[in-house]
C-alpha cells in the first residue's frame, strides 16, 4: 500500500507530475497557513512581547505624591531578581515572591521526577496485565479511562475533599492505625497529595500508550522466549523494555513537559502550602504583583523548558522531530508508533497549553 | 482550470474562516473611548457596579434610589463572585480610562492600589463625604496618603464563638482561654482554631495576633515596622498555642469552613470566625452546638482589654473618570446612610459600617451576636493600607506561617517579614 | 505445547483455558491476573464513586466516612444550579460548551487542512514548519499568560463578554494536537483510491472531500472529541482570562461559593464536579474503543 500511497516525489517524477508538484506545493503552503497565523498569534508573538516587557520596570511609587509612576527600563534586573535573588538592593528575603523562585524550581522538578517515574513504573504493571487475556476488557479500558476524562480542576478539587483532615483518607488510615496527616499543609504530605493526585490521573493513559506498544509485539516472541527458559524478569527486560521503548520515551518527554508546567492541581489542592508553589503558580502570583517582573519570569520557565525538552530529544531516544509523520517512511511500525504516541502523548494530561496535571 | 479553482476554493475557505473568527472577536470587545473628565460637577444617570449580589440586595437598592431620582437613574451591574476577576474588570476599566463605571465597590484591601494610580476621586473638598458615626477602622481602610478614597459600606470582624455549655463565662485574655484548654481536654476536644492555612485568612489572623499585644505591620505613614517587641509577643503567643497543643496541629490547614465544621461536630471548644458561622451553627442539620454555643469579642493580652480585629468588608469609591460626580457622591451617601446599612443587614447579614445601627433592638433580635461584633470591630486595626498589597499580604502570610509550622523562629520570622515588607513597599 | 505449559504467567490466558485449569502455577497466575484487573479497576473508579456518593450526601453529613451512600438527597444538584448564592454553574457549562464547539470546529477546519499537507503535499519548509507545530505542542501555557493577559488587557477584552479571549488561545493550543492525530489517521488511509479517483477525472480537492473525507470521518471524530475535552478541561487560561459573562465550569467549581462569602459547600462541589464528568465519562464510555484504538491506530495495525 506504502509505495502508491507515500511515494509521490521522491521517486524520481515523471514530466507529467513535475507541473503538478509546483501547484502542490503553493496548495501545501496555502493549507498550512491559517495553522501558522494561529501559532503566531497566539504562540510566537506573544513569546516575543514577553521578552519585550521583560526589559521594563514595574511602576513604582512616587514617594512625595503616593502616586504611582512608570518604571522605566529595567536592564537585566528583572532577570537578576529572579535568578540571582536581588530585590533591590539587598537579596529577597523570605516572604518575597522572589526568594520562593528556587523553592518553586526544585519542587517542580520533585514533582517530575517523582510522578514520571511512578507512571512509567505503575503504567507499565497496568499494561502487562491488561495485555493479557481475559473477560471484560471494556471494562477495565472504560474504568481506566475515567480519570483520564475527569478535569484536572475537579481532580483538585475531589482530592482537596478526600485528603481533607476529617476526609475518607486520614479515616482510613486511621483503620490500620496510622495518625491523620496534614496532606493540604504539612510539607511532605502536600508534596505527596499532588503526587498523588497526578499519578492518579496520569498513570492510566500512561498505562494505555504502554499497552499499544506491548500489543505490536508479536505473541511468538514471547513463546519463543519462553522455550529458551527465559524467566519473567529476562523476558522484561531483554523482550518487552526494548520494543516498547520508542512509545515510551515519547510518553515520558510529554508527561515530563506536562509536569513541569503543572499548575491546577497545586493552585486548588494545596495553594502552594507546605512548599508546594510550583513555577507557573509564581508566576501567576506575580503577574498582579508586577506584570514586568512576570513577564522575566514566564521567559525564565520557558527556557528552562525548552531545554529539558531539548536534553530528552537530544539523549534521551525521544525522537519527535526527526520523524514526521506520513513523510519519507522507510521501516513501517516503529515510526507509527512514535507518532501515534507523539499524539496521544499531547493529550495524555486532558488540557491544552500545560499548566493541566 | 477546475482543479485550481478547486484548491482555491478550499484556501479561501480556510482563510475566511480564520478571518471571520478574528473580527467577530474584535469586534465584540468593548471598548469605551471617551475620556472626558473636565465636567466635574455635573449631575446625570451614572453607573455602580459592585461584586456579586448573593442576597437580593442591589436591586431593591438601585430601585428605591430611582424612583427618587428619575433624573439621576443609577444602573447596577454585577461581576463575578471571585476577588481576582472583580479586581481586573475594574482595573481594565480604569485603564481604559472608560466612564462606563461611576461608583465601584472595592474590597478593602484594593483601595490604596486604586487611589496610587489616580484612578479614584478623593472624597474632599466639594466631594467631601462627612464621616461621623462612622467606626473609625472603617474610615482609616478607606483612607490612603491622608484622603479619603472611599465611603465604608459594610464592615467584618472576627468574634470568638465558644460552648457555652463548657465555658459558662468566655475568657477575656488569651492566658484565660489557654487554662480553659484543661476543659477542652477532659472533654477529648480540640481547644482553640483559627484561619491558619496558608492564604489571606492567615494574614488577617496573624495580624490579629500582633495587634492584639500592641505591635503593629505598619506605621501611619505606610513604613513597615513589623518587627517590634509587641509584635514578637503576639507571634510568640500564637506560636505557643501550637506548641503547647492548644491550637491543634490540623488548624494548619484551616480556612474558615474548616474551622467551623469542626465547631460545629463538637470537636473545638473556642473558634475564631466572622459573624457568617452564627446562623449557620444554629441552623445547620449537623451542627451538634446548636443551642450550645455563645459569641464573645476576641481575647485580649491583659484584662480589659479585648483582642483586635482585622477588618474585612467593602466599600464604595467614585471613578476619576466618571462624569457625574456630583450624582456620583449623593449615591455614595445614599448607599452608607443608616436605612440603607440597615437594610442590608436585614437582608444580606452584612455588618454595619455606623456605630449606631450595633444597637439597634430589631437588629440585635435577629443578629444576638451584633454588640459583640461591634466591640471587635470597634477595635479593629484594617489590614496594611498599601498599594503593594498582593506583595505585603505574602510577606505576611508566609512568614507568619513559616513560624506557627514551627519551621522559623518567631523573632526570625518577624525579622524576615519585616525585610520582605520592605522589598514589597518598595516595589522590588 | 503441552511440555510448556504457563512456565510463567505472560503466557496469554487463551491458550490456557479448560483442561488445564487445574494446574497450581497456572491458577495462582490466574489469581494474579485478577487481583492485578481488581487494582486497576478500584484504581479508576474508587475517587470517582467517592465524589458521586458525596454529591448525593446532605450537606450535613459532608464528612461521613461510611463507604456507601448514606442520607441520600438530590439537593446538592439544586444547590450547585442555585444562582441565588452567586454562582452560576448553568451558565458556565453553557459557556464551556460554546467554547468546546467553537474552538472543536475551527481547530478541526484548520488541522484538516493542514494534515492533509503535512500528510499528502510535499512543500518547502514542511519540515521546519513541523516543527514549529510540534514545538508549540510542548510549549508551556504559563509563558503565554503574562503577554496574553497584558495583549487582552490593551484590547479591553478581558471584561464583558470575552469568548474570543479564551477560544483563540485554545484553537492554538489545539492545533498541535488536531493535526498530529489528524496526520496520523490520514497517513494510515488508503490513498491509493484517492489515486484512482484522481484518474478517473476528479480534482485534489474533489478527491479528498468525496471520496477520502467519508473514509476519513472515525478519524476526524475521534479527534473533535479529544479537542473538545481539553478545551473543556482546560483551567489556567480560563482562571485568568475569564469573567462572569464566559466563566467556564473548571472555574466555577474551584471557585464554588455557599450562601455566605466563607462557605465552601463541597457536597455541592462534589456534584457540579459530577455533571461536569459525567457527560466526559458517557463520551469516553461510548467511544473508548475508537479513543484508544483511534489514538494508537498506526501502531495496533502496523
Amino acid at each position: 500500500m506504502s509505495a502508491v500511497a507515500q511515494g509521490a516525489p521522491q521517486t524520481k517524477p515523471p514530466k507529467l507530475r513535475k507541473s503538478l508538484n509546483a501547484g502542490q506545493g503553493r496548495l501545501g503552503l496555502l493549507l498550512v497557513v491559517p495553522t501558522l497565523v494561529f501559532l503566531t498569534v497566539i504562540i510566537i508573538y506573544p513569546l516575543v512581547w514577553a521578552i519585550v516587557l521583560s526589559f521594563q520596570k514595574d511602576a513604582g511609587l512616587d514617594k512625595a505624591t503616593g502616586l504611582f509612576v512608570e518604571g522605566g527600563s529595567a536592564g537585566f534586573s528583572n532577570y537578576t531578581h529572579w535568578l540571582l535573588q536581588r530585590c533591590g538592593e539587598t537579596s529577597c528575603p523570605p516572604g518575597t515572591l522572589g526568594s520562593q523562585f528556587y523553592s518553586a524550581f526544585w519542587v517542580t522538578i520533585f514533582f517530575t521526577v517523582v510522578s514520571v517515574t511512578i507512571e512509567i513504573i505503575l503504567g507499565m504493571w497496568f499494561a502487562i496485565i491488561m495485555n493479557k487475556d481475559f473477560k471484560g476488557r471494556a471494562l477495565v479500558r472504560a474504568a481506566i479511562l475515567i480519570p483520564w476524562a475527569i478535569p484536572t480542576a475537579v481532580t483538585a478539587k475531589l482530592f482537596y475533599f478526600i485528603l481533607a483532615y476529617d476526609g475518607i483518607a486520614n479515616h482510613l488510615l486511621g483503620l490500620v492505625g496510622i495518625d491523620p496527616l496534614l496532606w493540604t499543609s504539612d510539607p511532605w504530605p502536600a508534596k505527596f497529595a499532588i503526587i498523588i493526585a497526578d499519578v492518579w490521573k496520569t498513570t492510566p493513559f500512561m498505562a494505555l500508550l504502554i499497552l499499544a506498544g506491548l500489543q505490536l509485539i508479536p505473541s511468538d516472541v514471547y513463546e519463543a522466549s519462553q522455550i529458551d527458559g527465559a524467566s519473567r524478569w529476562q523476558t522484561f527486560t531483554k523482550i518487552t523494555l526494548p520494543l516498547v521503548k520508542v512509545p515510551l520515551m515519547v510518553a515520558v518527554l510529554f508527561r515530563t513537559l506536562d509536569v513541569l508546567r503543572i499548575y491546577d492541581l497545586p493552585a486548588i489542592l494545596t495553594g502552594g502550602a507546605g512548599g508546594t508553589t510550583s513555577l507557573s503558580m509564581l508566576v501567576i502570583k506575580q503577574i498582579r504583583a508586577g506584570f514586568h517582573s512576570a513577564a522575566a519570569l514566564s521567559t525564565i520557565v520557558f527556557i528552562i523548558i525548552a531545554i529539558v525538552a531539548w536534553l530528552f530529544i537530544q539523549f534521551g531516544g525521544a525522537e519527535v522531530i526527526q520523524r514526521p509523520p506520513g513523510s519519507k517512511k522507510k521501516g513501517k511500525g516503529d515510526d507509527d508508533t512514535t507518532q501515534a504516541t507523539t499524539a496521544a502523548a499531547m493529550v495524555s494530561n486532558t488540557s491544552m497549553g500545560g499548566g493541566g496535571a | 482550470m477546475a482543479l485550481y479553482s478547486k484548491r482555491r476554493t478550499l484556501t479561501l475557505l480556510a482563510g475566511a474562516a480564520t478571518l471571520s473568527l478574528m473580527a467577530a472577536a474584535c469586534s465584540s470587545g468593548s471598548n469605551s473611548s471617551s475620556s472626558d473628565t473636565s465636567a466635574d460637577n455635573s449631575r446625570g444617570p451614572i453607573t455602580y457596579v459592585q461584586g456579586k449580589d448573593n442576597s437580593d440586595i442591589l436591586a431593591p437598592t438601585v430601585a428605591a434610589w430611582n424612583k427618587a431620582h428619575p433624573n439621576e437613574k443609577v444602573t447596577a451591574k454585577e461581576q463575578s463572585d471571585q476577588a481576582d476577576q472583580q479586581h481586573d474588570d475594574l482595573v481594565q476599566n480604569f485603564q481604559a480610562k472608560s466612564d462606563a463605571y461611576d461608583v465601584v465597590s472595592v474590597d478593602v484591601v484594593w483601595t490604596a492600589e486604586f487611589a496610587a494610580k489616580g484612578w479614584l476621586t478623593p472624597l474632599k473638598g466639594d466631594m467631601a463625604l462627612d464621616t461621623t458615626g462612622y467606626l473609625p477602622a472603617t474610615v482609616k481602610a478607606a483612607t490612603y496618603n491622608n484622603t479619603l478614597f472611599a465611603a465604608p459600606v459594610s464592615s467584618d470582624g472576627g468574634i470568638l464563638y465558644y460552648r457555652k455549655d463548657l465555658v459558662p463565662t468566655p475568657p477575656t485574655t488569651i492566658d484565660d482561654m489557654w487554662k480553659d484548654c484543661a476543659i477542652a481536654k477532659k472533654n477529648n476536644m480540640d481547644c482553640y482554631a483559627g484561619q491558619f492555612a496558608k492564604y489571606e485568612g492567615l494574614t488577617v489572623n496573624a495580624t490579629e495576633w500582633m495587634n492584639t499585644f500592641g505591635g503593629k505591620v505598619v506605621d501611619d505613614s505606610g513604613k513597615p515596622v513589623v518587627d517590634s517587641p509587641e509584635s514578637l509577643k503576639g507571634l510568640t503567643a500564637l506560636v505557643d498555642g501550637f506548641k503547647q497543643g492548644y491550637i491543634p496541629k490540623q488548624a494548619l490547614t484551616y480556612q474558615e469552613e474548616q474551622g467551623r465544621q469542626s465547631f460545629e461536630a463538637g470537636k473545638l471548644l473556642f473558634l475564631r470566625n466572622w459573624p457568617y458561622v452564627y446562623n449557620l451553627a444554629l441552623t445547620d442539620a449537623s451542627s451538634k452546638v446548636k443551642t450550645k454555643f455563645a459569641v464573645a469579642p476576641l481575647p485580649g493580652a491583659t484584662a480589659g482589654n479585648p483582642g483586635t480585629s482585622s477588618l474585612g468588608g467593602h466599600s464604595a469609591a467614585i471613578s476619576a473618570y466618571s462624569k457625574h460626580k456630583a450624582t456620583a457622591l449623593d449615591f455614595l451617601k445614599f448607599l452608607t446612610s443608616e436605612e440603607q446599612q440597615k437594610f442590608n443587614m436585614e437582608k444580606g447579614s452584612l455588618a454595619p459600617t455606623r456605630e449606631s445601627l450595633y444597637s439597634d433592638a430589631s437588629l440585635v433580635k435577629t443578629y444576638p451576636y451584633l454588640p459583640t461584633l461591634l466591640k471587635s470591630i470597634q477595635s479593629a486595626v484594617p489590614r496594611p493600607v498599601t498599594p503593594f498589597y498582593p506583595a505585603v499580604t505574602t510577606a505576611i502570610q508566609d512568614n507568619s506561617y513559616a513560624a506557627i509550622s514551627l519551621a522559623t523562629a518567631p523573632d526570625q520570622a518577624l525579622k524576615n517579614m519585616q525585610a520582605a515588607l520592605t522589598a514589597a513597599i518598595s516595589g522590588s | 505445547m503441552s511440555a510448556t505449559t504457563a512456565p510463567t504467567s505472560s503466557a496469554p490466558a487463551a491458550e490456557t483455558t479448560g483442561q488445564e485449569i487445574h494446574h497450581d502455577r497456572n491458577r495462582w497466575g490466574q489469581i494474579r491476573l485478577y487481583v492485578g484487573l481488581a487494582v486497576i479497576v478500584v484504581w479508576g473508579l474508587a475517587p470517582a464513586y467517592w465524589m458521586v456518593v458525596t454529591a448525593f450526601r446532605d450537606v450535613g453529613y459532608t464528612f461521613d466516612t461510611s463507604p456507601w451512600p448514606t442520607h441520600v438527597t438530590l439537593d446538592n444538584f439544586r444547590t450547585a444550579f442555585d444562582t441565588s448564592r452567586g454562582n452560576h454553574f448553568g451558565a458556565a457549562l453553557w459557556h464551556s460548551i460554546v467554547i468546546g464547539i467553537v474552538t472543536t470546529a475551527v481547530a478541526m477546519l484548520v488541522g484538516v487542512f493542514a494534515a492533509y499537507a503535512m500528510s499528502r503535499l510535499n512543500f518547502p519548509g514542511k519540515f521546519i514548519i513541523l516543527g514549529v507545530i510540534l514545538g508549540s505542542s510542548m510549549f508551556p501555557g504559563v509563558a503565554l499568560v503574562t503577554p496574553l493577559f497584558q495583549l487582552f488587557s490593551n484590547l479591553g477584552w478581558l471584561q464583558g463578554v470575552n469568548y474570543q479571549a479564551l477560544i483563540i488561545p485554545y484553537i492554538s493550543f489545539a492545533l498541535p494536537l488536531t493535526i498530529y492525530t489528524l496526520t496520523a489517521f490520514l497517513a494510515e488511509m488508503p490513498w491509493e483510491l484517492e489515486e484512482s479517483a484522481r484518474i478517473d477525472g476528479c480534482t485534489p480537492g474533489q478527491a479528498f472531500r468525496k471520496i477520502m473525507l467519508p473514509l476519513a470521518a472515525p478519524g476526524l471524530f475521534t479527534t473533535a472529541i479529544l479537542v473538545f475535552i481539553a478545551s473543556w478541561n482546560e483551567f489556567l487560561l480560563a482562571s485568568q482570562f475569564s469573567t462572569k459573562y464566559t466563566q467556564t465550569v473548571t472555574v466555577a467549581i474551584a471557585s464554588f461559593t455557599g450562601a455566605q462569602p466563607h462557605q465552601e459547600p463541597y457536597t455541592a462541589i462534589m456534584a457540579a464536579g459530577t455533571i461536569v464528568t459525567v457527560p466526559l465519562i458517557i463520551m469516553v464510555l461510548v467511544f473508548q474503543r475508537w479513543i484508544v484504538s483511534g489514538l494508537t491506530a498506526g501502531g495496533v495495525k502496523g
